[in-house]
């Protein structure tokens, strides 16, 4: 069976929940009182799809302000980027946009972006309407879901949407679509940019 | 230009007292021993030092400013109350505040509340524009005018050309610390001495610096003066706290010194050079720390030459790594600043556990290149390997720390030692060695009971108006010693009933007791490498047997 490495990264502001959806994915285990991540932290998981093995290389990013410089290191090659918002904050959806507008810019060209709108257990709390989440996510082309990581609603299913909307593989041996890392060797010979 | 981290040298005053205490404990000891029974209150007095460049000046505010900032603290609050500001704060959350404290977070917490004008140490972080940065208790929104005045202090005694350095009220004792242009106050009522609590308040500082470097701060506030400095610690707010907590309860931050776990030195030598052996360009530091202790430390070799990693810097990647979710099989990579090997760059740091899902070893190594993390990653693989090879895990697991009553000395209940550095072996980390805290010293209350006992005899040691070599204290429950010799500072505590002769004969065997355990206690050779091929690979062995005789302890 043929293993893909998929590059994926998380990105959105701090307290939506990356670090959650990400440890609900690879260890279906949830902290509620998770520390904030500091950097980025790097966690692999493969899952099978169709008569491929998808290895995913996830990037979960700090969202806080002091590490945004960073960002680009991690969408760079990136095959496809997670962008969470959390469903109780109106501010993140903003944060959410400006991010789109981030990877347009600077990101990979055949980049899959997911939205995640997560904490969807809290719905009483809720800032940010799923139809207007999901309007401006059809608007770009988007993956869209609602998830919530305390409640394992979702999260598998984020990362199966990605390895649909990654592009087939045309030829064994080919340099795929510059959107992926194929492992160590591809991150080391790349250049700084930034 | 001070620098309180380093604990000061005892002064010039201070007689070198290089004779044995054995030849003749008593007429060595006496002359520069002090008994004391009683705690100095030094109540009601302002300190202002003037600047030196205007010395007698500085009487301006100095008659009147104890009574005032208290009043002036009391009157903020007092108008926040009036006004309102303090948003969190709803008609029930006092007595929620007083009935059941834990519950809440410390940032939600009431600033009216008595409970919150309890709390032992209070550090407040603000901008030279009066702006709250950080309080380790409450929002600091509803703080902003309290830090107001104490901004207003700090501006008031610069106009005269002066420099606010402490207040002292019955209770309390508030320390400012000027930093660039950042502000740190801390309200303790812990009896801590001025130069301690100065010197925690920088340690708030290096770890704020660790994490936004202090060029950009400098940059940031250049620019903008009212810049509001939150945005960019939001979401670090936990990795203060976790230091001022670890401040208050980890005698490295005291005793500036690093902890390291006691193992076998031949384990620690293999360790080592499995460190030795994983690395890649632009690698300068691997630490393999395992249960928040120190196991060994690794350095590129050119990078030792000119500095040394110091031990504040290890105390805040020991923070960081505290403060940080232990992702059992994530890899952290992180940007972080040593403010001490270099205020104004960043190094990146890999953080990864080794022991999933215990996480208590965990491996860092830190680059210099910001895209080295595959390469690093895979020193990390490297190292794994051979630790699985060599079952080192299992052997790390065994190894803990240990018991006073190993020494064999009766009535000592607990010592700090901490050896200075070997004049030949100068690119030495400072470290001390210390037993488990064991009855009467097991519950909190007790062990800070102890830790306190030790900060009075680390302020009396290190008075900057009259350093002492010795003391012998008698408390209330215990007797204590502290001694301060050019080799080593050393600080024991007793059962009440020793007799200063008594406790001598037995500091005696336990100096020769760690002389002999040395190898296990400490780190002895930190070992270094070369990640650019160096013809002079040799000299290391040799270097090493000729300091084998320069111990720490050649004053035995």
């Amino acid at each position: 069976m043929a293993l893909r490495e998929l590059k994926v990264c998380l990105l959105g502001d701090t307290g939506v929940g990356k670090s959650s959806i990400v440890w609900r994915f690879v260890e279906d285990s949830f902290d509620p009182n998770i520390n904030p991540t500091i950097g980025a932290s790097f966690m692999t998981k493969t899952v099978q799809y169709q008569n491929e093995l998808h290895k995913f290389l996830i990037w979960d990013t700090a969202g806080q302000e002091r590490f945004r410089a960073l960002a680009p290191m991690y969408y760079r090659g990136s095959a496809a980027a997670i962008i969470v918002y959390d469903i109780t904050k109106e501010e993140s959806f903003q944060t959410l946009k400006n991010w789109v507008k981030e990877l347009r810019q600077h990101g990979p060209p055949n980049i899959v972006v997911a939205i995640a709108g997560n904490k969807c257990d809290l719905s009483d709390a809720r800032e940010v309407s799923e139809k207007d989440a999901k309007d401006y996510a059809d608007s770009i082309h988007a993956i869209f879901v609602e998830t919530s990581a305390k409640n394992a609603i979702n999260i598998n299913e984020v990362f199966i949407e990605i390895s649909q909307r990654i592009p087939v593989l045309e030829a064994a041996g080919a340099t795929s679509a510059r959107g992926f890392k194929l492992g160590r060797q591809a991150s080391e010979s790349r250049r700084t940019c930034c | 230009m001070e620098d309180p981290a380093e604990p000061p040298l005892p002064g010039p005053t201070a007689v070198e007292q290089s004779a044995t205490l054995e030849a003749e404990p008593n007429q060595n000891a006496d002359p520069e021993t002090e008994e004391s029974e009683d705690v100095d209150v030094s109540a009601q007095s302002a300190d202002i030092v003037p600047d030196e460049a205007n010395g007698n000046n500085g009487n301006n505010g100095t008659d009147c400013s104890g009574e005032f900032v208290v009043t002036m603290l009391a009157r903020s609050n007092l108008e926040e109350q009036a006004v309102g500001t303090e948003g969190t704060s709803s008609p029930l959350s006092e007595d929620i505040a007083e009935e059941a404290p834990p519950l809440q977070s410390h940032r939600d917490e009431d600033v009216m509340a008595e409970s919150w004008r309890q709390h032992r140490k209070h550090v407040f972080v603000l901008s030279e524009a009066g702006k709250p940065i950080y309080s380790r208790y409450g929002s600091e929104e509803a703080l902003s005018s309290t830090m107001g005045v104490m901004m207003a202090l700090v501006s008031f005694v610069q106009s005269g050309d002066n420099m606010i350095r402490s207040v002292y009220s019955e209770e309390h004792t508030v320390v400012f610390l000027q930093k660039g242009p950042l502000v740190l106050v801390c309200v303790s009522n812990s009896r801590q001495s001025e130069q301690q609590l100065r010197a925690e308040l920088l340690y708030v500082y290096y770890q704020i610096i660790s994490m936004l470097t202090q060029a950009s701060i400098a940059r940031i506030f250049e620019h903008k003066k009212n810049y509001d400095l939150r945005r960019l610690l939001a979401g670090s707010e936990k990795i203060l706290d976790g230091l001022l907590n670890l401040v208050d309860w980890d005698p490295s931050f005291l005793l500036a010194a690093v902890h390291c776990l006691p193992l076998p030195s031949s384990l620690r030598d293999s360790l080592s050079q499995t460190l030795q052996k994983a690395i890649t360009p632009n690698l300068v530091f691997s630490i393999l720390i395992a249960k928040n202790q120190l196991v060994t430390i690794v350095q590129e070799k050119t990078v030792i030459e000119d500095a040394r990693l110091e031990p504040a810097d290890v105390h805040l990647l020991l923070n960081l790594i505290g403060a940080s979710s232990a992702f059992q099989a994530g890899e952290i990579w992180t940007p972080i600043c040593l403010p001490l090997f270099n205020p104004d760059c960043y190094f990146y740091a890999y953080i990864s556990y080794l022991d999933p899902p215990e996480c208590t070893v965990c491996l860092l190594l830190l680059s210099t290149d910001k895209e080295a993390f595959y390469a690093v990653a895979e020193c990390k693989r490297r190292i794994e390997e051979a630790m699985v090879a060599q079952n080192s895990l299992s052997l790390i697991a065994k190894a803990q720390s240990y018991s006073v009553s190993q020494v064999g000395v009766s009535d000592l209940r607990h010592f700090m030692y901490k050896p200075f550095d070997v004049p030949d072996n100068h690119h030495q980390l400072t470290q001390f060695t210390s037993p488990e805290m064991e009855a009467p010293y097991s519950s909190d209350e007790e062990k800070m009971r102890l830790l306190d006992l030790y900060r009075y005899m680390h302020s009396r040691i290190h008075s900057s108006s009259r350093p002492l070599k010795l003391i012998y204290h008698v408390a209330e429950r215990e007797t204590l010693l502290a001694w301060v010799t050019s080799k080593f500072e050393l600080y024991t505590c007793f059962s009440p009933l020793v007799t200063k002769a008594c406790a001598i004969t037995a500091i005696t065997k336990l100096l020769r007791w760690i002389k002999k355990e040395e190898d296990r206690l400490f780190i002895r050779y930190p070992p270094k490498y070369s990640t650019t091929p160096n013809p002079s690979k040799s000299s290391r062995k040799s270097e090493q047997q000729d300091s084998t005789d320069n111990g720490f302890m050649s004053l035995l």
